[in-house]
């Protein structure tokens, strides 16, 4: 079990809901994965459409807790809004809070991501924040009221998984009981067990699923890493070593001669 | 008046929120709404004036990862 905000869930996947083939792929995809988490999101409405009507009967016949994003936004106004707007329509005070600074690698901006993430904690949000993995940031995070973080291992939907694993290593054991959740860059099922087997206490990925050949068995595929990456980290790995060791007892040998 | 809905200009009659909802047929089950960037929660479209120049985004439920 991981807790957030004192709501425990048993899966310590959670899963996005943008980019699937189709309505039916993404719901067979959320249920082949065992998330008890998605990711939605909210764009502007056509007239007359009711498009948003639908999508959100999907999501509720799937009987799950939504994570509302701040996706898109590039201001702490802009999220803040959007996310007061995000509580009201999905009934719920957890948000996924992004404020994206940088236009190619969709990093952060930190700064303004701290001022968003305080301005909505003392409005009562329980705020997820998508983060680098700099520990000061996250301290700041901590600080403004946030109960979890959520560092990237890798840009948005770039698939390249952890590229700089000591940092996660070390954010890991800076913040002991603080449950964190690996956000954005998982690419393969071995990604995430990788962050798992580190001790982050869950994952967060849309990308690699959405677009994989096919997203229903890559969503198990990925429910499984997850769960062996878990299992692995709490058997406590060996560390590596450089030289040697032999694994068979050398006491008792024959002597041939 | 003229408004900017969602990003485009309009011309449209209506002097509350939730006039101009019905105006325009949205469906008002699955909506949130802000004028000129800030919330307007639902229970209180009816009382939001509209003025010229407004800036009104409406936003539904969407995927997002």
């Amino acid at each position: 079990m991981v807790e957030f905000y004192g709501e425990k869930v048993s899966s310590r996947f959670l899963l996005g809901t943008a980019q699937y083939p189709s309505p039916k792929v993404l719901a067979d995809a959320v249920r082949g994965s065992g998330a008890e988490i998605l990711t939605v999101s909210l764009r502007r409405e056509t007239a007359g459409n009711g498009a948003g009507g639908k999508f959100w009967e999907l999501i509720r016949e799937l009987n799950v807790r939504v994570l509302p994003n701040t996706a898109g936004c590039h201001s702490a106004k802009e999220a803040v809004t959007t996310a007061k707007m995000a509580r009201e329509l999905f009934g719920t005070d957890w948000i996924k809070l992004e404020v994206i600074g940088h236009h190619d690698s969709l990093q952060p901006d930190v700064f303004a991501l701290v001022e968003a993430a305080r301005i909505l904690t003392e409005d009562g949000f329980k705020v997820f924040p998508y983060t680098t993995e700099d520990i000061i940031v996250g301290e700041k995070l901590l600080e403004a009221g946030c109960q979890v973080l959520m560092p990237w291992c890798a840009p948005i939907g770039s698939a390249r998984g952890p590229v700089n694993p000591d940092a996660l290593r070390a954010y890991r054991a800076h913040f002991p009981g603080i449950p964190l959740v690996v956000d954005a860059g998982l690419g393969r099922p071995s990604h995430a067990a990788q962050v798992l087997e580190l001790g982050f206490d869950a994952v967060l990925l849309n990308t690699a699923v959405a677009k994989a050949g096919n997203p229903v068995v890559m969503a198990e595929a990925f429910a499984r890493a997850i769960e062996a990456g878990r299992l692995a980290y709490e058997a406590q790995p060996l560390e590596p070593r450089d030289m040697a060791v032999p694994s068979t007892p050398v006491i008792g040998m024959a002597v041939f001669e | 008046m003229k408004l900017t809905i969602n990003g485009q200009e309009q011309e449209v009659s209506s002097e509350t929120l939730a006039a101009l909802l019905d105006e325009l047929a949205y469906d008002h089950e699955f909506l949130a709404t802000a004028r000129n960037s800030d919330l307007v929660a639902a229970e209180d479209r009816a009382d939001c004036p509209l003025a010229e120049g407004d800036r009104i985004e409406i936003l539904s439920p969407m995927q997002g990862g």
